[in-house]
């Protein structure tokens, strides 16, 4: 077992009937960093999280959590991670207080520091005016602050966190991310899925899942730098008459349109991929600039989710 | 030691969510007593004032004198007075009245005559119980001024034990105790688990170290001390509205309750777990408390019934209790002579709870 390796996950696999929920999968996770998991909704994401901490047994594969080997030891791994569910899980109808209580009575907080803990994370996860108030009634960025803080109350290891912000504003994402900052800086693994690529762009670690298959795992920056295409904007009068222009070459990959932009992905094995928009462009006689630029996160998720010999418009 | 202070956080969580609920703290105290007010006041099998029309073809003094011990009786009304038979047939098709009293012309000698019978007596049979009411009253004697015929000797009388004035409630009430405590008890666990489920807290709840029997044992154990409420408030309420009483010992009749409330709670934490949403376990409550109703002696006699149905009513938890209720508020009875329906009642909770226990696993798959 490497101590470096938080997450250690090898031919990992999950099957629901004839579905292949993941398949196959290779995890390295380092300790004290971020590592993200992004994907489309029923990638896998979710499955594996859930095989990570023990829910769910896997059909194929070993995973070594914490030195701890999963599902079999599941049970001793429970108190060194916090688990934030997609769904809001905590009790509606208990207070914020209530709550953390309850949380801190389950993971047998010590008894003496229980009220100056939890009064530490309702000032760290600004909570203070909501001490008293139901979970139920506050709102999606309060609610997945107190997840956060119910997640993180015993001081775990590792924080496995299954799409925590699905459900809200961007000013409270920004904040949520703050606070993962601080808390793997202080030394915590943590492993969360998200189909944000703003989210994921923040990770220190990515790996991409497509129907239950990694298609790429590593740093974003380095991601981005490893494509394989070369990425073209085209800025058109008519972008709907420039994108049908352009899906017709054969050696484009892929036409996304954000905007009034394209962008066009080509194979970095063709040569002059500017000359070939242009050219292909003032064929069907349409105005447009075009330029090379770098490639996005997004651009990355297109390339490597792409079917061989499939073409997204 | 962690594990007991476990435990205590998920019960406090019970009981804390229980208070804040108020549709489930409103049945804890609803459901009983408005069974009983129900039940006390609406059913009563001991059937007065049947209205009833009397046609008296024959109208001489010793008819009359049936007719003025008729009413006597108080099991009839007599409301009308009709000339003829088909009158009497015509009311009762139309419902107006439930017996009708023909009497006919030559009664007086009818009387004397022991191989015919003097009087007509015609029973609505639609209704069941009136059926068996009007039976009581060919048993009335008739001991007429005149004479004629002496009283006749009775070959059996009826000495009703442990309920002389025969009334209903006495025989109702230890019956419906057991109702009332599946239908709370079973309803209350059933949704217990799936709620959290449902509600997503199952997720996390299963990812701290909180342990499945915990859980389970943390949920109970609120709800026995409910059902125990429930029970002193139907005993109070029996007691001071329809003076049911309790002859036997009241801590056997609480160790006996202990009992039932735990197979029953262990009963709906199976349903529980092996169901998927809350309106799934209400269904699951509805398919044992209709039996638990109809098959266990509570409203019928248990002998009477089909055998199937006796072996049905058998493996009910109910069935049990009630033969515990009725032996220990009314014959005065002792555990120690109930010793059949209680070592069932134990081992349907712990074959219940263990089976709850091996279907609830801390994993999703």
């Amino acid at each position: 077992m490497n101590s470096e390796l938080a997450i250690r996950a090898r031919g990992l696999s999950k099957h629901f009937g004839s579905l292949r929920a993941v398949d196959r999968l290779d995890l390295d996770v380092p300790r004290a960093s971020i590592y993200g998991f992004l994907g489309p909704n029923g990638s896998g994401k979710s499955t594996t999280i859930r095989m990570l901490c023990g829910l769910l047994t896997p059909t194929e594969g070993s995973a070594d959590v914490l030195g701890l080997d999963v599902p079999g030891r599941a049970n001793e791994l429970k108190p060194k991670i916090g688990y934030m569910t997609q769904r809001f899980s905590l009790f509606g109808d208990m207070t914020v207080a209530e709550n953390l209580e309850f949380i801190a009575e389950i993971y047998s907080y010590p008894s003496g520091q229980r009220d100056s803990r939890i009064d530490e994370l309702l000032g760290k996860y600004d909570l203070v005016e909501q001490r008293k108030q139901f979970a139920g009634t506050m709102s999606g960025g309060q609610r997945q602050r107190l997840a956060l803080a119910c997640a993180v109350l015993h001081h775990p290891e590792l924080l496995l966190l299954d799409e925590p912000t699905s459900a809200v504003d961007p000013q409270s994402r920004r904040d949520f991310w703050a606070n993962l900052f601080r808390l793997a800086e202080a030394g915590t693994t943590i492993l969360v899925s998200t189909h944000y690529m703003d989210e994921a762009e923040r990770c220190h670690r990515l790996a991409i899942l497509d129907h239950g298959v990694k298609v790429a795992d590593g740093a974003p920056q380095e991601l981005q730098l490893n494509t394989g295409m070369t990425v073209v904007e085209v800025l058109a009068d008519d972008p709907y008459q420039a994108q049908s222009a352009l899906i017709r070459i054969p050696l484009v990959a892929s036409v996304t349109q954000l905007g009034v932009r394209l962008r066009v992905l080509i194979p970095e094995s063709v040569d002059d991929a500017l000359g070939l928009t242009n050219t292909s462009l003032q064929k069907h006689k349409v105005t447009a600039q075009s330029r090379i630029v770098p490639a996005s996160l997004e651009d990355v998720f297109v390339a490597v989710t792409m079917k061989p010999g499939q073409r997204a418009a | 030691m962690k594990s007991l202070s476990r435990l205590m956080a998920v019960m406090r969580k019970e009981v804390r969510q229980m208070r804040r609920d108020r549709l489930t703290a409103a049945m804890i105290v609803g459901i009983p007593v408005m069974q009983l007010l129900l039940f006390g006041y609406a059913i009563n099998t001991d059937v007065r004032n049947l209205v009833t029309a009397i046609a008296d073809e024959a109208n001489t003094h010793l008819s009359r004198q049936f007719v003025a011990e008729l009413g006597a009786t108080q099991v009839t009304n007599i409301r009308y007075r009709v000339g003829s038979t088909a009158e009497l047939e015509r009311m009762m098709q139309s419902g107006e009245i439930s017996i009708g009293v023909a009497i006919p012309r030559d009664f007086d000698r009818r009387v004397t005559d022991k191989t015919r019978a003097a009087v007509h007596l015609l029973v609505d049979g639609s209704d069941p119980t009136i059926g068996g009411i009007a039976n009581q009253l060919r048993e009335m004697s008739i001991a007429f001024a005149t004479g004629a015929t002496p009283p006749k000797q009775r070959l059996i009388e009826v000495r009703p034990y442990y309920n002389p004035e025969r009334r209903t409630p006495i025989n109702i009430i230890p019956g419906l105790m057991g109702v009332i405590l599946t239908m709370t008890m079973l309803m209350f666990t059933a949704v217990a688990v799936v709620r959290e489920r449902e509600r997503g807290n199952l997720e996390l709840l299963i990812n701290t170290p909180v342990t499945s029997a915990e859980l389970m044992i943390g949920k109970v154990v609120p709800y026995i001390a409910i059902g125990l409420v429930q029970l002193a408030l139907i005993l109070v309420v029996g007691r001071l509205l329809f003076d049911v009483p309790v002859r036997g010992s009241i801590i056997d009749l609480y160790l006996a309750a202990g009992l039932f409330i735990a197979a029953n709670l262990a009963l709906g934490l199976f349903f529980s777990t092996a169901v998927k949403t809350q309106f799934q376990a209400m269904q699951a409550t509805f398919f044992v408390l209709m039996p638990s109703i109809l098959l266990s002696g509570f409203v019928f006699p248990f002998d009477g019934m089909p055998i199937i149905a006796q072996y049905i009513g058998e493996a009910l938890p109910i069935t049990h209790f009630i033969r515990i209720t009725r032996g220990i508020m009314l014959r005065e009875a002792s555990l120690g002579d109930l010793t059949g329906p209680l070592i069932y009642l134990g081992t349907f909770a712990v074959v219940a709870t263990t089976a709850a226990a091996l279907r609830f696993s801390k994993r999703l798959d």
